[in-house]
């Protein structure tokens, strides 16, 4: 049986992303600066991003969240990447895309809202999210939600460090957290 | 429990070489490309409303067939049956089978068509038409007997 060709397989892809029925599209990109990157796409904006991505626990995770119909299809990734690669080379400072952040609960969206609003460059601690999110006394709560952030990197959760500064944990390894923050000229 | 559809990327992968591998078989060069195309598109139409993941092969080998009998009758509205239905070595091509069928109620027409048109088993036309196996073998002997009938009367 002679497999599909690519050429097939990619314009089935294009046109099913066209026509809007997929819950999520998704695309990995395998040779960023931090490592392979899943990025997951729905019809409202950047829903995902995943370090390290193990394409079938992602794909049963994507399908439980958003719903079954998840496909790779390069086509709806396409400006994220973009963004990416330029974030990657030191070009873009901010990211100019829609954000599907319609899992998880109320306190978890305020603080991930808040978030977005840490600037390139810059640091935050967990406790003044935590106060910016009204509850100034869930910097533990705030740690849970960085570690579970569905869309590192552009929703910036390296950007917060401890009360100390010392750099704690991040939720795709610490070594990425540091070379983030080296990249923006947060750290030396 | 019924075991849910997997994620579509999944389904996909798993049976995209089998459906062009069966349209080719019966539709040549670009339009083969058009309804493998066509053929995954409806799935995915359907695909959040499936109500479990079973026989997920004979579902798209069915929407794969029924979209090239459409496209046959398309192509060929005036086509005539030339191989007697209903022998195991003188199965007739889809596009002799499809005009010939038209007529026939809908269950049958797909049984008749699957299983002499396609060679599936009886058990995953049944799945296919959301019954069983006997409900396959009898709406397919039936359909033969009528499609002999009106035949016969012309």
């Amino acid at each position: 049986m002679n497999p599909v060709s690519t050429s097939l397989d990619e314009r089935f892809r294009d046109a099913a992303a066209a026509s809007g029925l997929l819950d999520i599209a998704y695309d990995v990109l395998g040779e960023t600066p931090v490592g392979p990157l899943l990025v997951g796409v729905t019809d409202r904006g950047l829903a995902r991003i995943s370090f390290d991505p193990v394409p079938e626990l992602e794909l049963e995770q994507l399908a439980r969240l958003y719903g079954p119909r998840v496909l790779r299809s390069r086509r709806p990734v396409d400006r994220v990447r973009r963004e990416l690669d330029e974030y990657f080379e030191g070009r873009r400072h901010e990211f100019d895309l829609e954000l599907d952040l319609r899992i998880g609960a109320e306190f978890q969206r305020r603080v991930l809202v808040e978030l977005s609003h840490v600037a390139y460059g810059h640091t935050t601690t967990y406790g003044a999210l935590a106060s910016l999110a009204g509850n100034p006394r869930a910097a533990r709560a705030v740690g849970t939600v960085m570690n579970r952030n569905p869309i590192p990197i552009v929703l910036p959760c390296h950007r917060v460090v401890g009360a100390d500064g010392s750099l704690t944990g991040y939720g795709g390894g610490l070594e990425r957290k540091e070379w983030l923050l080296h990249l923006e000229g947060a750290i030396f | 429990m019924a075991v849910a559809a997997p994620p579509f990327e999944v389904f996909y992968a798993r049976h995209r070489d089998e459906v062009l591998a069966f349209i080719r078989k019966r539709v040549g060069g670009q339009r083969a490309d058009d309804l493998f195309q066509d053929t995954f598109l409806r799935a995915l139409r359907g695909y959040d409303r499936l109500e479990h993941g079973e026989h997920l092969r004979a579902w798209i080998l069915t929407i794969a067939s029924n979209l090239i009998v459409d496209d046959a009758r398309r192509e060929r509205p005036h086509g005539e049956l030339t191989v007697e239905p209903g022998t195991e070595d003188a199965r007739p091509a889809v596009e002799e089978l499809a005009p010939l069928t038209e007529a026939l109620p809908p269950k049958e027409r797909a049984a008749v068509v699957l299983r002499y048109g396609y060679d599936l088993g009886y058990d995953e036309i049944g799945a296919a038409l959301g019954s069983n196996e006997q409900a396959a073998r009898q709406a397919a002997s039936a359909g033969v007997r009528r499609l002999r009938k009106e035949k016969g009367q012309r």
